[in-house]
């Protein structure tokens, strides 16, 4: 600080009142004491364990609209932008639905509503499609409603195998909307042999050109059936540190060359990859997108199976019209329209019959009707407990932070 | 202070010496947004950086505490991704500065003869920030992927190996890095160069200088101001910068910078401690590096 003050003078005023500007005590304490206000502002923000929320009155009577969150594609659309078989839902009761794809990542959707879910707020949506492990989230928080099982009637079309799922036995609180697999695809002209199992992943000939899903349950999933795991059934850390062990040492050696989202289809068409662990409705969109140039198979160890279920947020006050909604898209008819157009599985029986009516070659597609044989390969990830789901979870984000 | 080296005040009159109750009431509105939206929410990151998990929560439920042991975890946990991050920004910096200086001093001094062009080549350096800078990442993706002209390219030329690739290294996020800031870097050069008086560079030749004898000893210095903003508008985004070395975009599990660590622990595993510890890291660190960069550089006769 002591290097000669600049000629110019008024350089030199400057500095002198710049230095004469300093901290004094009494500013020092003021400043404090702001800091103090603004800490017992901050303490107000909710932290830690909050008892659960409780669910909203239900306003349905007199307010007959309805926001529904949902993620993109994810429901029949014409080519001016509409939503058929949501139009004819609204001429059909009256209610004005607001469709909102505003999903885009389990996670990311969870971080935007957490607070106000935690404080019994509307969070926009009065009926949000999420995955089975999030929505095992929702429930053990307490974070959604109870359905009202005799204003759903059609739920009795539900597919048996989805009906007790080990986060919401007997289904009082969640119903799927569609559903889709985890298993393995590659490039047909660059790998013209075709894969089999995740172990072909591993071929040296790939090296650095596998990508895999930055979802845990579906890629450590395969990776455990793999090794002979039923992850539907009682697992424990031993089981998971195993198929763990695998991923990172194939993202060490460079074999796998990326881990992503929804982003790994950028991958698969830019040839960044030509094999990946991938989402079975994908690959049906990308070859219609990008010429006919992928093929999608269930792993011979089995694959995953994973469904995106409609909830009702607990700040909802509009439960009897989502609840009506979701009666209305268990009807056979409707399911296999919205199937015919998004390419998962519907979870509602006797769509692939009304399919048969609208494309028969659609309800072959094992992808979106599969038969018992198909399901039978393809496994749901069990339900995480809070501890397993902070433990794993962390380890997985390590191999994929590098660390 | 650092930051007044953004600064370029060269007219100042002699401010009033007393503080009058109109300018107290005229600082208010700027004393309570800093006090809601910057002290707030600062104080709230520190006290989420020292709690601790609750007993028998669930994932993402902590309690008030005071645990330092949260920084010396995230330390020890992420220490790599920190030094990494800092060092593809000091790499992002210098090749942007390198690329930035010649293009500046050809518009802001060579180019005055035309000013057409001057002002072709400044929107031309402005032009980019029209276009999204996701969009312009995700470009560059395309363009750095395997089956592209640039990398078969450079395969042919056998300038890379045959197994090797560009997206997701090193070469590829600290190239978005400095891609992306270098009209950051640009602008405060081209406005220190744009005032260079051209005299005093003849005189350096007059006085028998070499050519670079007066850049080292007369243009540098001159546009030292231009330099120090251009670093430090550069440096400081580029430390925290999460979407070049994202999976998503140009980065891949070996490249993993300080904001992706941020990012994964506040979002997908929702450790918030470990989250704002780390947050509060960066700050720190940026803070330290940028006074003594600052110091070093002696700007603060700029003062």
């Amino acid at each position: 600080m002591n290097r000669p003050l600049p000629r110019d003078p008024m350089v030199r005023s400057l500095i002198a009142q710049a230095r004469n500007a300093q901290l004094s005590r009494r500013t020092l304490m003021g400043g404090a004491g702001l800091g103090a206000a603004a800490l017992t502002l901050a303490a107000c923000a909710p932290t830690g364990p909050a008892p659960a929320p409780s669910a909203a009155a239900d306003g349905s009577a007199t307010d007959k609209t309805l926001n529904w969150a949902n993620w993109a594609a994810y429901i029949d659309e014409d080519d001016a932008g509409n939503y058929p078989t949501l139009a004819a839902f609204e001429q059909q009761t009256g209610i004005t639905v607001s469709y909102d794809v505003a999903v885009d990542d389990n996670n990311t959707y969870y971080g935007k509503v957490k607070d106000q879910l935690a404080l019994g707020q509307d969070v926009g949506a009065d009926l949000v499609c999420l995955t089975d492990w999030m929505v095992g989230r929702l429930i053990r928080f307490g974070y959604v409603q109870k359905f009202d099982a005799a204003k759903i009637p059609n739920a009795k079309n539900l597919e048996p195998a989805l009906q007790n799922p080990d986060f919401d036995p007997g289904r009082t609180m969640s119903l799927p909307w569609q559903g889709g697999f985890a298993g393995i695809c590659w490039n047909k002209e660059k790998v013209p042999g075709g894969l089999a199992s995740v172990a072909d992943l591993w071929d040296p000939s790939l090296k650095g050109r596998v990508g895999v899903l930055s979802e845990m349950r579906d890629t450590i999933g395969l990776l455990m059936l793999e090794n002979g795991v039923d992850i539907s059934g009682d697992w424990g850390s031993d089981e998971f540190t195993n198929a763990l062990d695998v991923f990172s040492k194939q993202v060490a050696d460079g074999q796998i060359r990326n881990i992503k989202g929804n982003a790994y289809l950028e991958d698969l068409k830019s040839e960044d990859t030509l094999a990946a662990i991938c989402w079975s409705g994908d690959i049906t969109v990308i070859n219609a997108e990008a010429g006919d140039k992928w093929e999608f198979a269930i792993p011979s160890a089995g694959g995953t199976l994973w469904n995106d279920n409609f909830v009702v947020p607990v700040g909802s006050t509009r439960k009897s019209n989502a609840e009506e909604l979701i009666n209305y898209y268990y009807q056979p008819e409707v399911a296999a329209e919205v199937a015919a157009w998004v390419n998962y599985i519907t979870p509602v029986l006797g769509a692939q019959e009304a399919a048969m009516a609208i494309d028969p070659e659609l309800a072959a597609n094992q992808m979106i009707f599969p038969d018992e044989a198909t399901l039978a390969t393809a496994h749901i990830f069990r339900t995480l407990t809070g501890a397993e789901e902070n433990e794993f979870g962390a380890a997985f984000q390590a191999v994929m932070l590098g660390s | 202070m650092a930051f007044s080296a953004f600064a370029t005040t060269t007219q100042a009159v002699q401010a009033p010496k007393r503080t009058s109750r109109v300018a107290l009431l005229l600082l208010l509105p700027g004393i309570l947004y800093l006090a809601l939206f910057f002290l707030v929410p600062l104080v709230a990151l520190v006290i989420t950086s020292l709690q601790a998990p609750a007993e028998f929560g669930d994932i993402g439920q902590f309690q008030n505490a005071f645990r330092w042991e949260n920084y010396a975890t995230v330390i020890g946990q992420y220490g790599a991704q920190i030094l990494r991050s800092f060092f593809y920004a000091v790499l992002a910096t210098v090749f942007a500065l390198l690329f930035s200086y010649p293009l500046a001093y050809f518009i802001g001094v060579k180019a005055r003869k035309w000013p057409l062009l001057q002002n072709l080549m400044l929107v031309m350096v402005i032009a980019p920030f029209f276009i999204s800078f996701l969009l312009r990442t995700l470009a560059w993706k395309q363009l750095l992927s395997d089956e592209s002209f640039v990398v078969t390219g450079l395969k042919a030329l056998s300038l890379l190996a045959p197994d090797a690739h560009i997206t997701g290294t090193p070469v590829a996020v600290v190239f978005g890095l400095t891609y992306n800031f270098i009209p950051f870097m640009t602008l405060p050069l081209y406005a220190a160069l744009e005032r260079l008086d051209t005299r005093y560079l003849e005189a350096g030749s007059d006085l028998y200088s070499t050519p670079f004898t007066t850049f080292r000893t007369v243009t540098v210095p001159l546009s030292m101001p231009g330099i120090v903003s251009g670093v430090l508008l550069t440096f400081i985004p580029a430390a925290g910068d999460y979407v070049n070395a994202s999976r998503e975009f140009l980065g891949g599990t070996g490249t993993t910078m300080i904001g992706n660590v941020i990012e994964s622990n506040f979002l997908v595993s929702l450790n918030y401690p470990a989250a704002a510890s780390l947050s509060i890291i960066l700050m720190a660190v940026i803070l330290v590096l940028v006074t003594a960069y600052v110091r070093r550089s002696g700007t603060e006769d700029l003062l």
